[in-house]
């Protein structure tokens, strides 16, 4: 059976022309960049390169660019390397309630050793209020971090204002731009973002590399210790054929991101018109517009969201409850909590993501298969048939 | 064109097995294992996998072996989570001098949080003493760290006599930098003693960017990076499937042939040494006479009257790939600590290079190797003595 995937938000298939470009990495050039001679010196520049590519991206400087081992290593170093390194500054951090844990448990590690952290709320769509964020700032706050896009519901934040409003207090700001690199116009200068991370295989790079971009200037202390690779702000041996993947992966995001916008956005808005003609008692979770162009997030009034995800993989779809981090767990989403719907709801929610090897004829697949699903699911439903009953 | 690559301590060339199927992993079975559909039950099994070979081969249990992205961290994390959890413990650590920078780094930066460290001395073929490690520990070490190989100059360390007595602190907890043992000699950390055990995968011809960490189901440790909860929540983050399964399919190569790989790396070693001792005036073997004192895989040399970083353009004219100290250092211009802490004169540490050895490399090339090394040690202490 030929799969079709709607799971691109927990990770991508690696691009192959990403994999050709990594693949002399591996055989040839697999030299250590420490090394002084030749052999290290070839990974030494493809290093350079893809940093220069993953720069041109975020339309930062190839200098800003430290390699990670992933984007939850980002979102830590970005935090607890801010926090410790202010320390004697402030003790005040904001965030938004819909975070991934990555950003989540790093700030609750710091309330444990002396940080005061905020967590804003969020509107029913998943936006956190510029208001709100004003009026928590205060003399002690040095950090806001915000995530760009949510990984669940797709909403995107008003990061430009909330840059702005960083700027003009003096307050570093970091955010989480996983989900949304690739996905959406992202410029750290215009948007004022000091700290931003990201993760290859989220555009189909390799797993186990990610970047943090650090704004020039910026002070902020290492989270691993050892040897004086990237810059001395990251040790250990770097991941050479990881780091050359990212580097053309974000090369093919940046050539094609129009384009990539525009197909997805087509894809999704039929898909989410194709679920809303079938199927009732539906819920789109996360903005109407400002959302990302491959999310879609519904909730299934009546219908237990692991059932619906176990029968659309026997039919060959690929999709996710929440998040993939949490979606191993019974707990409802955070995310979905937080925009104010009811533990029932919560978890009758459907995430689907696509990506750019989505066709029109697996939206069409998805759109023939899930309506019968949800129709047998919920024909097992008490609560349904009293429902239906009444009306 | 001959190219002989004798730099395989810094990092080795993956085997061809080991990068097959990690391409299947990045094409075919590209899931994220926390998802709970087919494609994430496929990326899960790859995960499984991996965590077996390298429990098979550790002789441990397979919920012992967590994955890292390399080396580096699997040591930050063993050492700062170790003592993270038992903050209260006590505040007094030990270490070596010759650590690697990973392990040394994280006890610099700890001195800085308030704990008291110990590093401990090296005799002239760079193995501590026991003695020493007896009359330094107190009721309040709560860790005490010692690499089973080191990168330089190849010493093993009399890793089971430390943990033994290590052992008779209930308080202190013992950790061993296996990056560069591990694939090389037998690394049994539980029947060894051994409370974290920390291997990379691109030191044993797997990916880089994959390391694991030996963690035993009786101590606990406290994360460093928090997030999704992943590798029993002590590293989160998606897990790296391609290399996870690359780094298992390393290891399922090298145990096919462990006692035959040990015997061909000796044998390299060996020859090099004789062949250089025959050939070469006034240089001098650095680290234990004794093979079995020594990794199979590191030769340590030091050459009066030269200068190691010269010498090492040297040979690269001719293809050939060697170090002047850890790959890690070897851009800094500052000398060997490891050397230093042998007691090495200044003058043979700046003339010192690393050769090391891997399963690719032939004794041909050695032949070779050692006919260029005396042609250019010849060429460069006649231009000095002029
Ligand atoms: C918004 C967001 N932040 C952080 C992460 C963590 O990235 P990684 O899986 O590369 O560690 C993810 C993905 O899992 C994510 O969606
Ligand atoms: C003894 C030792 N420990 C730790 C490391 C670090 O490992 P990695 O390069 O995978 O971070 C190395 C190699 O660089 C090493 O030789």
């Amino acid at each position: 059976m030929e799969r079709k995937y709607f799971d691109y938000s927990a990770t991508t298939p690696v691009d192959s022309e990403v994999l050709n470009e990594m693949l002399p990495y591996f055989n040839n050039d697999f030299g250590n960049p420490s090394s002084v001679y030749s052999y290290g010196r070839d990974s030494k520049k493809a290093i350079e390169n893809a940093r220069y590519k993953i720069a041109k991206l975020i339309n930062a400087d190839a200098r800003e660019i430290f390699f990670t081992g992933g984007g939850t290593e980002s979102d830590n170093w970005a935090i607890k390397g801010i926090a410790i390194a202010l320390k004697n500054k402030g003790n005040h951090i904001i965030t938004s309630s819909i975070e991934h844990h990555a950003v989540l448990h790093s700030c609750k590690y710091l309330e444990k050793h002396g940080f005061r952290v905020t967590y804003l709320p969020v509107d029913k769509y998943g936006l956190i209020s510029l208001e709100d964020l004003k009026s928590e700032i205060n003399d002690r706050t040095i950090l806001i971090t915000i995530m760009f896009a949510n990984n669940e519901i797709g909403t995107i934040q008003p990061i430009k204002e909330i840059g702005k409003i960083a700027k003009e207090n003096n307050i570093y700001f970091h955010t989480d731009g996983v989900q949304a690199i690739g996905n959406t116009v992202i410029d750290v200068k215009d948007m004022n973002i000091d700290l931003l991370s990201i993760s290859a295989h989220k555009i189909y790079g390799p797993k186990g590399i990610g970047a943090l971009y650090i704004k020039k200037g910026i002070k902020i202390d290492p989270i691993i210790h050892g040897g004086a690779q990237e810059r001395k702000k990251r040790a250990g041996t770097e991941n050479v054929p990881g780091i050359v993947g990212f580097g053309k992966a974000a090369e093919i995001a940046y050539n094609n991101l129009d384009k990539n916008i525009q197909d997805l956005t087509n894809l999704r808005d039929k898909l989410i018109k194709g679920i809303f003609d079938n199927i009732d008692y539906v819920i789109l979770n996360g903005h109407p517009h400002n959302r990302l162009p491959g999310n879609v997030n519904i909730s299934f009034q009546f219908i237990e969201g692991e059932a619906l995800l176990l029968s659309l993989d026997m039919v060959g779809i690929c999709g996710s409850s929440g998040s993939a981090c949490t979606s191993g767990t019974l707990d409802p989403s955070h995310v979905l909590l937080a925009i104010g719907l009811s533990h029932e709801i919560a978890h009758g929610s459907l995430r689907l993501s696509i990506g750019k090897y989505t066709k029109e004829e697996d939206i069409d697949y998805l759109l023939q298969e899930l309506p019968k699903i949800i129709k047998r699911l919920r024909n097992m439903s008490p609560l349904y048939e009293k429902v239906k009953g009444g009306e | 064109m001959i190219e002989i690559y004798l730099d395989n301590s810094a990092t080795t060339k993956p085997f061809d097995e080991v990068i097959e199927i990690m391409l299947n992993y990045y094409k075919y079975d590209y899931g994220n294992p926390s998802s709970l559909h087919k494609m994430g039950i496929n990326a899960e099994k790859g995960i499984k996998y991996g965590r077996r070979e390298i429990a098979n081969f550790l002789k441990v249990d397979e919920s012992e072996v967590l994955f890292t992205s390399g080396g580096t961290e699997g040591n930050n994390i063993a050492i700062m989570g170790v003592l993270n959890r038992n903050r209260k413990k006590g505040k007094h650590i030990i270490t070596t001098k010759i650590e690697h920078p990973s392990v040394l780094n994280v006890f610099k930066y700890l001195e800085g949080c308030g704990y008291e460290v110990t590093y401990l001395k090296v005799d002239n073929s760079g193995k501590i003493s026991i003695e020493e490690l007896k009359s330094s520990l107190r009721q309040d070490t709560v860790l005490v760290s010692v690499m089973m190989v080191n990168n330089e100059v190849g010493t093993i360390q009399p890793i089971q006599d430390i943990s033994s007595i290590v052992k008779k602190y209930n308080n202190c907890f013992f950790h061993v930098d296996g990056v560069q043992a591990f694939g090389k000699i037998n690394c049994y950390p539980k029947q060894f003693g051994i409370d974290l055990f920390t291997i990379s995968g691109h030191k044993i011809h797997g990916p880089k960017g994959i390391g694991a960490l030996f963690v035993n189901k009786d101590i606990f440790i406290d994360p460093i990076v928090f997030g999704g909860g992943q590798e029993g929540g002590i590293r989160s983050g998606t897990e790296n499937v391609p290399a996870i399964v690359g780094l298992g399919k390393a290891v399922e190569v090298l145990k096919k042939n462990f006692y035959d790989n040990f015997k061909t790396l000796n044998i390299l070693r060996n020859k090099t040494i004789k062949k250089i001792l025959d050939n070469i005036d006034n240089v001098q073997i650095n680290g234990p006479d004794n093979i079995n004192e020594v990794a199979p895989h590191i030769l340590s040399v030091s050459f009066d009257n030269i200068k190691g970083e010269v010498l090492l353009h040297s040979l690269e004219q001719d293809n050939i790939y060697v170090s002047t100290g850890s790959a890690c250092s070897s851009k800094r211009n500052g000398q060997s600590h490891v050397l230093k802490g042998m007691g090495l004169p200044i003058s043979m540490i700046d003339g010192t290079i690393r050769i090391s050895f891997s399963l690719f490399n032939t004794e041909e090339e050695i032949d070779y190797f050692v006919l260029s090394l005396k042609r250019h040690v010849n060429f460069l202490r006649k231009l000095i003595r002029r």
